[in-house]
């Protein structure tokens, strides 16, 4: 599916003060584009409260934008009727992070799985319904005979499984996952990783990919989006992203994370906090905190440009990239 | 090492009571901890971690249905064997602790600055003013860009890494020999996480202190570790320096862990995860624990391999087999 994203807004009202008479406005998601070939792989990085969530929840529509488009195959996902969205919604499916609050307990896997079959119809008899549940168990890897099991009878890992086989029941083409891998263990987190890599291969997913860990968005995706402060400051592809980042904030975040390696880094260069979403620093948000700051940058807003090469597009939105 | 070694734990043990069987969490480890230290304790969630903190710094002591036994020596005292009185004397003076989720350590009713204020003075006796400016101090020590304000301030007004500053520096009141830290970063985002590393590296550097780092990072360890142990169900199944274990781990479960982590730079080779997950307490295999997902598993890993007492040992039974290094 070919999904384009063009500028999405997306804000909150805070109401603080006495009696909560003064309303102020989260931008939580504060005018993003991008597209996405079918069968693409976005990664989406940043740190918490960088608006990853809202843009993936406002990309499904489970919240409504306040202006923009997302359009799936031509068809924008703001602008259709109820109907309209439940039948996109077939090809629409995400993944959750939380493998514990995710899955309604009370439901055994067997109904959890199947429920999107039974709500869009997509299923001949009850004899097709089991097989589609069954054989979607299988290739997620978990056995069929643990479909009459409830959810908290299940590993974390497992439960994930479980989310996934929800998620792809119904052979969406766009799936949104949204950090499916951060409450897990190494291990597993490994499994899962691997799961939704071959899945994905195999069923020609387009797929955007929330995380903060740097290095799984690497082994999955296909181009990676670096978010500040509701804003994507930087999306190429994974080769020139992790080969040369250009943003200092793309730099910094990578030179953050602690490596395997045996060199020691001093973590010298990272100074401050995101800054609070309600009062988004002028110019560019992120000059409070970079370390190539120029007087242009706390004035004027960079523009979203194109440093690379025509056909293989590296964006950036800083004055000194 | 030549540094004197500051906290010496024994033959840890940790059981639980369920449904009338006793269930053995931590079984028989051993931890040294010299000063200037820092040691790792690594391992996934379930492998018993968090209760040698605990454990150490004696809170499961109240815990009816939990069982502690072993020493934990600190200057020839077995702080296993105190009453609460004496280690109450102890712990937070000598040996402090901090946990991984700051916004439940800290009292939401209380400012910082009370909080801070009141750990001073209960456990040096000074009086308020002397209390407040140290406290203003420790803040400023911890990073914290405007003390003065954060010391009139709640904790539910902070950001994750201010509240997790402020965490450390009421660890640090007393000016403690060791620090035990749970997980410290883990509820942080990337760049918070490297500066509060670079603060346990400093006080280090400045205090001479001797650090006990649990995390399930490994990342974190190569950054900023000595040594490390690696637990897998309760037991350590490999001890050494950084750069031994991590690269050139002689366990299966360590190696698995390694090559199961994403690595920058390493995309195109696919990830190996070590088969099936950690089993629950109680539900872990006789013998080896690691052997129902271990690769390797033979006849003899029906009985427990021993940790050996070279500088770089590993508990598995393929080391003898000389197929471990």
């Amino acid at each position: 599916m070919k999904v384009s994203v063009e500028n999405l807004v997306k804000t909150y009202s805070i109401k603080e003060g006495f009696f909560g008479r003064d309303t102020k406005t989260v931008k939580a998601v504060n005018g993003v584009s991008f597209d996405l070939r079918p069968g693409e792989v976005l990664g989406v990085v940043g740190e918490s409260g960088c608006g990853k969530s809202t843009l993936a929840r406002t990309m499904l529509g489970l919240i409504p934008a306040d202006s923009g488009e997302v359009n799936y195959d031509g068809k924008n996902m703001v602008t259709l009727s109820q109907a309209e969205k439940k039948a996109l919604r077939k090809n629409v499916q995400v993944i959750f992070q939380d493998p514990f609050s995710s899955l309604n307990p009370r439901l055994r896997v067997f109904d959890i799985i199947a429920e999107p079959l039974v709500i869009h119809g997509a299923y001949k008899d009850r004899e097709d319904l089991e097989r589609q549940v069954h054989s979607m168990m299988e290739s997620v890897g978990l056995s069929p005979e643990q479909s009459q099991r409830y959810p908290h009878e299940f590993s974390g890992g497992q439960r994930q499984r479980i989310g996934i086989a929800r998620a792809l029941s119904l052979r969406p083409s766009f799936v949104v996952a949204d950090e499916p891998v951060s409450a897990l263990d190494v291990s597993v987190q490994s499994q899962i990783l691997n799961l939704l890599k071959d899945l994905q291969k195999d069923l020609g997913l387009t797929m955007v990919f929330i995380a903060h860990d740097l290095a799984v968005v690497e082994y999955i995706s296909d181009s990676v989006a670096v978010m500040y402060l509701g804003m994507i400051v930087e999306k190429a592809d994974v080769e020139s992203f992790f080969g040369r980042p250009r943003h200092p904030y793309s730099k910094l975040l990578l030179e953050a994370i602690p490596r395997m390696d045996r060199e020691r880094k001093n973590f010298a260069a990272i100074e401050g906090e995101i800054p609070n979403p309600i009062n988004i620093p002028s110019g560019c948000p992120f000059h409070t905190r970079c370390p190539i700051a120029t007087e242009v940058c706390s004035s004027t807003k960079p523009d979203w440009r194109n440093i690379g090469a025509k056909e293989n597009p590296h964006w950036v939105a800083c004055h000194h990239a | 090492m030549t540094k004197a070694s500051l906290l010496n734990v024994k033959n840890l043990n940790v059981s639980f009571m369920r449904d009338k069987a006793e269930v053995c969490a931590v079984d028989g480890i051993a931890i040294n901890i010299a000063s200037g230290q820092i040691v790792g304790l690594v391992g996934e969630s379930g492998c018993g971690k968090s209760l040698t903190g605990q454990a150490i710094m004696g809170l499961l002591r109240h815990k009816r249905a939990v069982r502690v036994s072993g020493e934990v020596d600190f200057q020839n005292k077995n702080l296993l064997g105190m009453s609460e009185k004496q280690l109450r004397s102890i712990r937070g003076n000598e040996v402090a602790m901090i946990f991984q989720e700051p916004l439940t350590s800290l009292n939401p009713v209380f400012t910082i600055g009370n909080q801070l204020v009141e750990a001073y003075r209960l456990h040096q006796r000074i009086p308020f003013e002397q209390a407040y400016t140290a406290s203003v101090e420790i803040l400023k020590s911890v990073n914290i860009p405007d003390p003065v304000r954060c010391m009139g301030e709640y904790p539910h007004q902070l950001s994750g890494g201010m509240r997790q500053r402020v965490m450390i520096a009421m660890a640090l009141t007393c000016d403690p020999k060791v620090l035990i830290a749970d997980e410290p970063t883990t509820a942080l985002d990337v760049t918070i996480q490297a500066q509060i590393l670079r603060l346990l590296l400093r006080l280090r550097e400045e205090r001479d202190m001797g650090i006990l780092l649990i995390t399930h990072d490994l990342g974190v360890v190569a950054q900023v570790c000595d040594v490390v142990n690696v637990m897998y169900g309760g037991h350590i199944v490999e001890k050494g320096t950084v750069e031994d274990v991590l690269f050139s781990p002689r366990h299966p479960y360590t190696k698995g862990l390694i090559r199961s982590m994403p690595k920058i730079g390493n995309r195109r080779d696919k990830l190996q995860p070590l088969k099936g997950h950690v089993p629950a307490l109680g539900q872990f295999p006789k013998g080896c624990r690691f052997r129902n997902r271990c690769e390797f598993a033979f006849e003899k890993c029906s009985q427990t391999p021993k940790l050996g007492a070279e500088a770089h040992p590993a508990a598995c039974w393929l080391i003898d087999k000389g197929l471990g290094a």
